[in-house]
């Protein structure tokens, strides 16, 4: 078990909802789901070649891109339109986690969506969407680290 | 393409097409109301003048697993500008999935004139309709408290259930790996709405909710679903029936299947469901493809 840390932007993204009341989180939670990424060009046409995670029956298309030289992850996530809630979760693990080394993602603390502190203003199942996705996440990488020996 | 006519429908005036919706929508006694899966798709855009419902937030107890009482419903209806004689309107995502729910709680507390929009959200976007980011305030109106909560008629508890077995049909609407008990919880809801066991209720046909709805979410004609519901699944001729799910809200949609467009007068629907069936002491559950049988009496 690694000790679990807060990666800096994600921490930073904590902190914004923490600093605000329940009705503005779901407001900010908009926003993030706003500013989730474009899918790039290679994938946009292959949305079905990446790993779909299966919450919600809400699709949610991930990819990890390795950068073994720095030894850091791409993020690559994308959720369809009528899912904000899902890019909203996409969109701040994006913000949070993108470009950090392996080590830090997979120190991430899994309780990130009780951190968020929106469990009153969405459904437990509806948080699940975000335990799912950061938990694909470390699985890839972790799977990734190991096979590099 | 012509919107089909609801006049086939045990009870008609359940249902409106997203025609006249974009007619009526401005009637002041209408009042629209977006129920969905998706806690910020209101935000995303919605019908002009549609007035968003949380039923995670607005219709249950925030402490004990039930719905709000009268006083607080009666609260809630006159803060959306809703009075007794209103015509509320529900739609969502999702096949109407979450609408029907919080119409079917609106069902309990006797408020009379509520319908559903045929399709949903899905096909007022599908048909590149108007949606806002506006959001109306409605001038508060008087809504006086039912003096109860009418659960008796249309909802069913675990007692009555199992007083039901062998009497009365039981439809379970959830997928066939949840029915057969491969799986103890929907896929995706592993750690939060799970239950210790997995099967069904004996004699319990499975019917999937989502096979009431065609591809672009509206509601099958009513020979198709009589054809699902009443011959294959056996509710025949029954007085009496009731759907349950995991938690009641996939059940709530068949429910008004069953209740208002197939004409089954006495529709329940079990809200307390697998969550709570599957996880009580002593209770007969029956596992696999097969509906079992009444345990004896």
């Amino acid at each position: 078990m690694t000790e679990q840390t807060m990666p800096q932007p994600l921490q930073e993204i904590v902190d914004e909802f923490q600093a605000v009341e329940d009705r503005q989180r779901l407001e900010l939670l908009l926003e993030f789901s706003k500013e989730l990424p474009e899918v790039p060009e290679k994938y946009r046409e292959h949305l079905d070649e990446m790993e779909q995670v299966e919450e919600c029956q809400t699709p949610l298309f991930l990819t990890v891109e390795y950068n073994d030289g720095p030894g850091t992850a791409e993020l690559v996530l994308a959720a369809p339109a009528e899912a904000p809630t899902t890019r909203g979760f996409a969109s701040i693990i994006h913000q949070g986690l993108n470009g950090l080394t392996y080590e830090e993602i997979l120190a991430t603390p899994d309780d990130l969506a009780d951190r968020l502190g929106l469990s009153r203003a969405i459904t437990p199942l509806r948080l699940r969407g975000i335990r799912a996705m950061l938990g694909r996440i470390k699985h890839n990488v972790r799977h990734h680290v190991n096979a590099r020996g | 393409m012509a919107d089909k006519s609801f006049s086939q429908y045990a009870n008609p005036d359940a249902l409106v097409s997203t025609e006249w919706v974009a007619e009526h929508k401005d009637d002041d006694s209408v009042v629209l109301l977006e129920s969905n899966e998706d806690v910020l798709l209101y935000e995303t855009g919605h019908i002009p003048g549609a007035q968003k419902i949380d039923w995670h937030t607005d219709l249950n107890d925030p402490v004990t697993r039930d719905f709000i009482n009268p006083e607080q419903f009666a609260e809630f209806a006159s803060s959306k500008g809703i009075t007794p004689e209103s015509t509320v309107v529900f739609y969502g995502d999702k096949s109407n999935w979450w609408a029907a729910y919080a119409l079917w709680v609106f069902t309990l507390f006797g408020h009379k004139d509520l319908r559903l929009v045929d399709g949903g959200r899905q096909k007022w976007a599908d048909e590149g309709r108007e949606l806002t980011t506006d959001v109306p305030s409605p001038a508060k109106t008087e809504y006086p408290a039912p003096a109860q909560r009418n659960d008796a008629e249309f909802r069913a508890y675990r007692e009555d259930v199992l007083e039901q077995i062998g009497k009365a049909p039981l439809v379970d609407v959830r997928s066939p790996a949840e029915y057969s008990g491969e799986v103890t919880s929907a896929p995706g809801f592993e750690d939060k709405e799970g239950a210790l066991r997995g099967g069904h209720i004996p004699t319990a046909a499975s019917v999937p909710w989502a096979r009431a709805a065609n591809e672009d979410g509206t509601f099958k004609s009513r020979e198709e679903l009589q054809a699902i519901y009443k011959d294959e699944a056996g509710v025949g001729e029954a007085d009496e029936v009731i759907a349950y799910c995991r938690i009641g809200e996939r059940s709530s949609h068949t429910w008004f299947v069953l209740q208002h467009l197939l004409g089954y007068d006495n529709a329940r629907n079990y809200d307390g469901s697998w969550t709570e069936w599957g996880n009580a002491v002593r209770l007969p559950i029956v596992t696999g493809t097969e509906k079992g049988e009444a345990p004896a009496q």
